[in-house]
């Protein structure tokens, strides 16, 4: 049988088990990553001199991340893995990245994209100021290094991610000024039901709030932000809320580890000219797959947080589901029960991130009510009152457009962190729903690439 | 070339805490031409953050920066090294006697006429 090229992008855990169960049917798979060690950003490690254990840092999924980790080293002579790579552009059947300065081209016969997610953020005025950080961001400085991002960091903002960060940061030592949660309590019955498809992880993060409970942090729910008080030079000196209850109050802070759940990375997957779809739950834009991770493009599958948000555990599935259809593409014999297994697998994950994206929605109408002043792209300092002005004035609402004559999306980023919060200004502005505004096309190089950058034919 | 910055006002020694894994080989580095001490297995980021109160300043006018997202995400950590090499701060690992700054200089450009 001739020996297939498979190419998987990410080591997170969908890219992981997708190499694996490649490994598994003989196949000796390519493994591009961006990131000099394997895990991705969940299970992400910390350097190798540093002696803290899994347990100490990923709690209770220790065993989780141990087991992808081991994979790892297990098949790590059985992959060609190529660290610090990044996958740049989709174009011509091949995929670009470029590899310590030199750009090079594969053709594959499959090609599995587990790109995972980056935090999704909604502006608050002051955040482009020193020591505002994602809450992913906040986890990174802890889980990879060793710090907290403050003295007294404030948590702001939705999702499970909001508490966990909180709590390993307790657990660590680190000041907590308190956790601010924009979600109202959770009331809907069908929020919790969904939540229910798991119910150890729901258990998992109830435990976590009546830790930080238990240690005396405060937590508020329903909070809406008004601002980050931070002086140009010296950076974040506080906070300013509405509670629920309709009080404004000031919190004392150095950070604020700031973050509205997540958005994953669908950049690579816009370039290959995958289909998308708008998702009304999340008003999040993805690409469309079947429930076995084929794309709408021959030959690419996507797995994990990097098509939609589907959580470490159901990443590790899709991962494994998107390598057996590949497979099994390909002509390859594949074990069909398992295949099933994984989609059921997967099917119970997406109803149990329905259930967080009901109790964590993303608040949109916060958007609506940034002041003119705010920063909605921090990279160029573009404003929403600017963005407003150019909706009027042009009489535009499509996103593409708006970036165009306002900028919003251009810069150094690629509107990964303002492009959410901007449609729904957009929107808002416009008077249209948030769907009509479109979505920002991804476009190559997804990361920016050194001017130096030699392309080489492989 | 060491220019006056907030770092040096801070009345803190740096935003970052380090809450454990002190006890690492020291590894000394300059950082805009200033003597710092790092440890091994630091970023360039975080060894800018132990020492001061930021990483660059923005190029819009909207004061001093100490990036964001730490997963090479934003590119809001942007600085150079000696010979000219423009990184990010949060995925790039110190190594012993690297020179950091944290803003371009001209010498990097070609002189024009």
């Amino acid at each position: 049988m001739a020996s297939l090229r498979v190419v998987v992008i990410g080591t997170g855990p969908a890219g992981m088990r997708a190499a694996e169960t490649l490994v598994a049917a003989g196949v000796r798979p390519i493994v591009i990553d961006e990131y000099v060690r394997d895990g991705g950003q969940i299970y992400r490690r910390q350097p190798s001199n540093f002696r803290r254990t899994h347990r100490t840092l990923y709690g209770s999924e220790a065993e989780r991340a141990a087991s992808l980790h081991v994979t790892f080293e297990r098949i790590r002579d059985k992959i060609d893995y190529r660290p610090q790579s990044l996958a740049w552009n989709i174009y011509d059947g091949a995929l670009h990245y470029v590899e310590s300065g030199l750009s090079k081209a594969i053709a594959s016969d499959a090609l599995i994209i587990a790109s995972g997610a980056t935090d999704r953020l909604m502006p608050v005025r002051g955040w482009n100021g020193a020591g505002v950080y994602s809450l992913g961001a906040a986890q990174i400085a802890l889980k990879s290094q060793a710090c907290a991002v403050g003295r007294r960091v404030a948590f702001l903002g939705t999702g499970p991610l909001l508490y966990l960060v909180a709590s390993q940061y307790r657990k660590a030592g680190a000041g907590i000024a308190a956790v601010l949660d924009l979600s109202p309590p959770v009331r809907r019955l069908s929020a919790l039901k969904n939540l229910c498809a798991r119910p150890t992880t729901l258990l998992k993060g109830l435990k976590l709030i009546a830790d930080l409970r238990r240690h005396g942090v405060a937590i508020e729910r329903g909070v809406t932000p008004l601002e980050i008080v931070a002086h140009p030079e010296r950076g974040v000196e506080g906070l300013r809320v509405r509670t629920a209850a309709g009080l404004e109050r000031g919190i004392d802070c150095d950070a604020v580890a700031l973050g509205c759940h997540l958005r994953p990375e669908t950049q690579l997957a816009d370039l290959a000219r995958c289909e998308f779809r708008f998702d009304a739950a999340t008003h999040h834009w993805l690409p469309t797959t079947d429930s076995d991770c084929r794309s709408s493009v021959r030959g690419i599958y996507l797995a994990g947080d990097g098509v939609r948000l589907v959580g470490a555990d159901g990443a590790e599935a899709m991962g494994a589901l998107a390598a057996l259809t590949a497979l099994s593409d390909l002509g390859r014999p594949i074990d069909h029960n398992r295949a099933a297994r994984l989609r059921r697998v997967v099917a119970k994950m997406e109803r149990f991130q329905r259930g967080v994206a009901e109790a964590f929605p993303w608040p949109a109408h916060l958007a609506r009510d940034l002041s003119d002043d705010t920063v909605v792209c921090r990279c160029e300092t573009i404003t929403a009152g600017e963005i407003r002005a150019v909706c009027r004035r042009d009489g535009i609402h499509e996103a593409n457009r708006v970036k165009a004559f306002s900028r919003v999306g251009m810069g150094r980023c690629q509107g990964r962190y303002c492009g959410s919060a901007a449609a729904e200004v957009i929107a808002a502005a416009a008077g249209v729903p948030v769907e009509r505004v479109g979505r920002l096309r991804g476009q190559a190089p997804v990361k920016p690439l050194a001017i130096s950058v030699e392309r080489v034919v492989a | 070339m060491p220019t006056a910055t907030s770092r040096d006002l801070l009345a803190y020694s740096g935003r970052f805490v380090r809450l454990a894994e002190a006890d690492r080989h020291p590894v000394e580095i300059t950082i805009d031409g200033r003597r710092a001490t790092a440890l091994r297995g630091d970023t360039v980021l975080t060894v800018l953050l132990v020492e001061g109160g930021h990483v660059r300043r923005s190029e819009f006018g909207d004061g001093v920066r100490a990036g964001f997202c730490l997963m090479g995400a934003c590119q809001d950590c942007w600085v150079w090294t000696a010979d000219g090499q423009r990184i990010r701060a949060c995925t790039t690992e110190i190594v012993e006697g690297m020179h950091i700054l944290t803003e371009p200089t001209d010498s990097l450009w070609p002189a024009s006429a």
